[in-house]
């Protein structure tokens, strides 16, 4: 099962959509709630991510009978040294951002502790791809 | 303890999900930092005390599974908000009071931490 959503980077209004619809997909599909939840957190982060950081990205969800992979593509500013960025703290996030509240540094390494394999690959003045997959059962 | 003695206690109003008035909540978590709401991991029903009052306060708490939002300080909830609310089931309350005292009451009350 594939679905596709675009973001629109800076539209707060609309950020948390796709997660909210892949949400409501894995629920229908019976998927166990704790998964539910971590992939759904990890997920939203990242479209914040999106909306917060980049120009406009692409969401990609895949949903297989074991597990779910989801790839956000955006172009962006990128992300200079990921290393940095996963450190809890480090986030170069607008005050805008931090308006939401947002932008304290926790988005990277939360998206880790709630997915399964998380995999971050960016190139500066281009932009970021996040791929996130969980599988439904331990 | 219920919705309803939790609004009594506070001043509070409920300005969405006025049919779950007597449902229990058993923790409660205070912030104004939404990737710290994020964090919490509990199956527990909780609600969250707040001064952020956004379209992303309600989408937070609906990833996060939490169905019961409190906004402190004055702070006024948007009809977009509520819309968003009203399609997750959730319950939206408001009241006059800061976060500190209002923390400070409920967990007087007897309304456990999250952690």
């Amino acid at each position: 099962m594939n679905f596709k959503f675009i973001v629109e980077g800076g539209d707060f209004t609309n950020a948390g959509t796709a997660s909210s619809h892949i949400k409501k997909m894995m629920k229908q599909l019976g998927v166990d709630s704790s998964i539910i939840k971590r992939t759904v957190v990890a997920l939203y982060e990242a479209e914040v991510n999106i909306v917060a950081h980049a120009y406009k990205g692409e969401i990609e969800v895949d949903i297989e009978e074991d597990k779910i992979y989801i790839k956000l593509e955006d172009e962006g500013p990128g992300i200079p040294d990921i290393t940095q960025a996963m450190q809890k703290g480090f986030s170069t996030a607008s005050p805008k951002v931090r308006e939401m509240g947002f932008g304290a540094g926790m988005g990277l390494p939360n998206m880790k502790a709630n997915a399964d394999i998380l995999n971050v690959n960016s190139v500066v003045d281009k932009g970021t791809i996040v791929e996130i997959t969980n599988f439904f059962k331990a | 303890m219920t919705i309803q003695d939790i609004v009594t206690h506070i001043s509070g109003v409920i300005v969405e999900g006025e049919k779950h008035r007597i449902d229990p909540v058993e923790c409660a978590f205070a912030s104004d930092l939404m990737s710290d709401v994020l964090t919490i991991n509990t199956t527990k029903r909780i609600m969250l005390i707040t001064g952020l009052a956004n379209t992303q306060t309600i989408r937070t708490c609906e990833m996060s599974e939490i169905k019961v939002i409190l906004f402190v300080r004055g702070k006024k909830v948007s009809d977009e908000m509520k819309e968003l609310a009203e399609e997750n089931e959730m319950v939206l309350i408001e009241t006059p009071l800061s976060m500190y005292r209002t923390s400070g009451v409920l967990f007087n009350l007897g309304l456990s931490p999250v952690y």
